[in-house]
């Protein structure tokens, strides 16, 4: 994605636009809590509260923000190739059918240190092939990638509704849901490590699956800005004229990149299915595929601001069910209505603001915007 | 007579299934060929089916609550062109956060305003759009053959659904044989050649995003006011999406777009006809087979199998002129 204007300074570009982005973003959100007869400071001061003020809050705040770790790093390692995986729900879905088969077939025999790594891969790989199918009809017969996810998610949710309450569901049973996982199929929880800072933690969910969506992180960066692959996969996102004609094979690095971005989105599923419901349900992944797209575009597509940005939609999600609880006029709806607006602002408004920040630099600062280099190209 | 009847049924079910998806699919095809993309239909149509009821059971009117569902819905598709035609940015992520905006809005605002787990009232007569039977209908209605298609297809379905027939014929005249069709056309084309012309790109598109929100107000308004009798949360329940898929399997054109509608209303209602009856010769089709197809069947077509679907060329790209 070409920028049309000069550059800013590096913390300008990567601190002060976002954070700009981010707070027009919770204004208008003001302005709707305000528009529903509440107070939105209050709402605001109940709600970092409700994700942070206890150690159960800091873990489910953590819980979901694994989840949107996932799915954000899965949008994004696709946004470098200039590819938009809107599909990273359905994804996560399939993913999900991949741990179910993995998890009913072995939670009676083996221990969990041997089935997390055996549902790592299913999940992963059945991800990958939800992925795989969009990217190569993008590769091979032009489809554009974002219709063909979007069917695909639908697809997705029809195939696990029709497995949910069919063949996956036990006999006898009314709920559309496999039925619960044993012992081995569950993962260890992580509380132990917020109770190292004197926390108290009641129960919650939170579990090995965090540590993993951090490695995910490492790895993430590791690939896009250190590995050859991610080299040819950003130079595929900048211009896939220029990676043609530097040899780079386009089917190649769009499936390569469409099965990574498949395969972290599958991932996410692990965190809800075997570290906390230990069932896979219909419906579980319940928008947090979405939830990753505002996640990588808040993230400006880096794992440091994912991390960052998944942990902001985690104590949304957390603070908001402590808010409904306290402004029954607000439920956890508001942070469907922040996520859009995080998405307008920091993704397609992103340059709105940007004109304004330059010429403010400009003026303080000529030469912070490179003024002298592009001399008499008055932008 | 009885398989006849039963065919005239799912037909005429056909038909008020499939209004929305066809308003709706008018009104991405009018941003589309101007070289917008909109996958944010579904937000409008959501917006405008709660817009709609709440104004209409407040009001009580039902041309108030239309009018008011057109008016959000348009006001939606102004923040879109803001976003994507003034900002340059990306029209895939204005879409996106449309369709949340939405989603979580009509929630919320519906909850905070009428307390009824995000319903708005049930409408009563008047506020709502009411069907329309002709004249004759019950005369002729025991006349075999004739008479069940005349009174069961043809009469009664409420004006919305006869405007949004007429919408077809409507949208391929301004299309194809009006000077704004032309110039709408070229600029999803080739923006840079209409520019040359000394006309406005971004106020031509601002113009085509119009007539996409208030395409998908009315829809909107269908279903929220005709179908149901009062706004469900989440009650366009992807059909925004279906739209967009009827769009690509009608490789953007008005007729085709009525017959991918029609195709995709008759899948949804024989899918709830057959419930769980077996079909000779296949055998009992699952539910989800049947809801799932409209998808599958445009990947398929998408990946040029039946035919070839090419968008409009500038589809997607916002216009930058050149400095």
């Amino acid at each position: 994605m070409s920028t049309p204007y000069a550059k800013l300074p590096a913390w300008a570009d990567y601190g002060l636009i976002p954070l700009i982005n981010l707070s027009v973003a919770f204004i208008v959100a003001g302005f709707v809590v305000m528009l529903v007869g509440e107070n939105p400071f209050r709402a605001a001061v109940i709600l970092v509260e409700g994700a942070f003020g206890k150690g159960t809050g800091i873990a489910f705040t953590l819980f979901y923000a694994t989840t949107f770790i996932f799915t954000g790093l899965s949008v994004a390692v696709a946004a470098h190739c200039s590819l938009f995986n809107i599909g990273t729900e359905g994804q996560a879905y399939i993913g999900g059918l991949g741990i179910a088969l993995v998890c009913l077939s072995f939670d009676s025999v083996l221990p969990w240190w041997v089935i997390f790594p055996m549902a790592i891969v299913a999940a992963a790989m059945f991800g990958a092939l939800w992925g795989f199918i969009p990217a190569y009809l993008q590769a091979k017969r032009g489809s554009h990638i974002v219709i063909t996810t979007i069917m695909f998610n639908f697809i997705a949710a029809s195939v696990m509704v029709y497995l949910l309450v069919g063949p996956l569901k036990p006999v006898g049973s009314q709920a559309p849901q496999t039925r619960n996982f044993l012992a081995g199929a569950e993962l260890p929880k992580l509380n132990w490590m917020i109770e190292l800072f004197g926390a108290k933690i009641r129960s919650a969910p939170l579990n090995i699956c965090f540590l993993l969506a951090l490695a995910m992180a490492f790895l993430v960066w590791l690939l896009i800005w250190r590995t050859k692959l991610g080299y040819e996969m950003r130079t595929y996102g900048h211009s896939p004229k220029a990676a043609r004609y530097a040899g780079i094979s386009e089917t190649r690095i769009i499936l390569t990149a469409m099965m990574i971005s498949g395969a972290l989105a599958g991932m996410m599923a692990l965190n809800p299915v075997m570290g906390d419901q230990h069932n896979v349900a219909i419906d579980f992944v319940s928008g947090a595929g979405y939830v990753g797209i505002a996640v990588a575009l808040m993230g400006r597509l880096h794992p440091v601001g994912i991390v960052l940005a998944a942990i902001l939609f985690g104590m949304l999600y957390q603070g908001g069910a402590e808010l409904a609880f306290e402004m029954p006029a607000i439920s956890r709806d508001m942070i469907v209505i922040i996520q859009g607006l995080v998405i307008l602002f920091a993704g397609a408004l992103e340059h709105m603001f940007r004109p304004y920040i330059q010429a403010l630099f400009a003026s303080v600062s000529p030469k912070s915007v490179g003024m002298q280099a592009v001399k008499g190209k008055g932008a | 007579m009885d398989s006849f009847n039963a065919i005239v049924q799912v037909l005429d079910s056909t038909i008020r299934l499939s209004v929305p998806l066809l308003l709706a699919c008018l009104a991405g095809l009018y941003s589309e060929r101007a070289g917008i993309f909109d996958i944010g239909l579904e937000g409008k149509m959501l917006v405008g089916a709660f817009a709609g009821a709440a104004a209409a059971s407040v009001f009580h009117s039902a041309f108030v609550g239309l009018g008011t569902a057109v008016l959000i819905s348009v006001a939606f598709a102004m923040v879109h062109g803001f976003a994507s035609i003034t900002h340059r940015g990306n029209q895939i992520v204005s879409g996106v956060a449309i369709n949340f905006v939405a989603a979580g809005s009509t929630i919320i605002l519906g909850q905070a305003w009428f307390e009824q787990g995000g319903r708005t009232p049930a409408l009563q007569p008047g506020e709502r759009f009411e069907a329309i039977v002709w004249p004759g209908a019950e005369a002729i209605r025991n006349v075999p053959i004739l008479g069940p298609v005349y009174a069961e297809l043809i009469s009664g379905h409420s004006i919305l659904v006869y405007f949004a027939f007429a919408m077809v014929p409507f949208t391929w005249w301004v299309l194809f044989r009006t000077r704004f069709g032309l110039r709408m056309r070229a600029v999803g084309e080739n923006p840079a050649a209409v520019d040359t012309a000394g006309i406005s790109v971004a106020w031509l598109r601002y113009r085509a995003l119009i007539c996409t929100g208030v395409l998908t107000g009315v829809a909107g308004a269908y279903l929220s006011m005709v179908q149901n009798g009062g706004f469900v949360k989440d009650m366009t329940a992807g059909k925004g999406y279906i739209a967009l898929a009827a769009l690509i399997f009608a490789k953007w054109k008005p007729v085709n777009a009525m017959f991918a509608c029609l195709l995709f209303g008759f899948l949804d209602a024989a899918s709830i006809r057959l419930q769980g009856s077996p079909l000779p010769i296949i055998g009992k089709v699952p539910v989800q087979f049947m809801q799932a197809l409209p998808y599958v069947l445009t990947v398929i077509l998408l990946a040029g199998f039946i035919g070839k679907a090419i968008p409009p060329r500038a589809g997607g790209v916002p216009y930058v002129k050149e400095r």
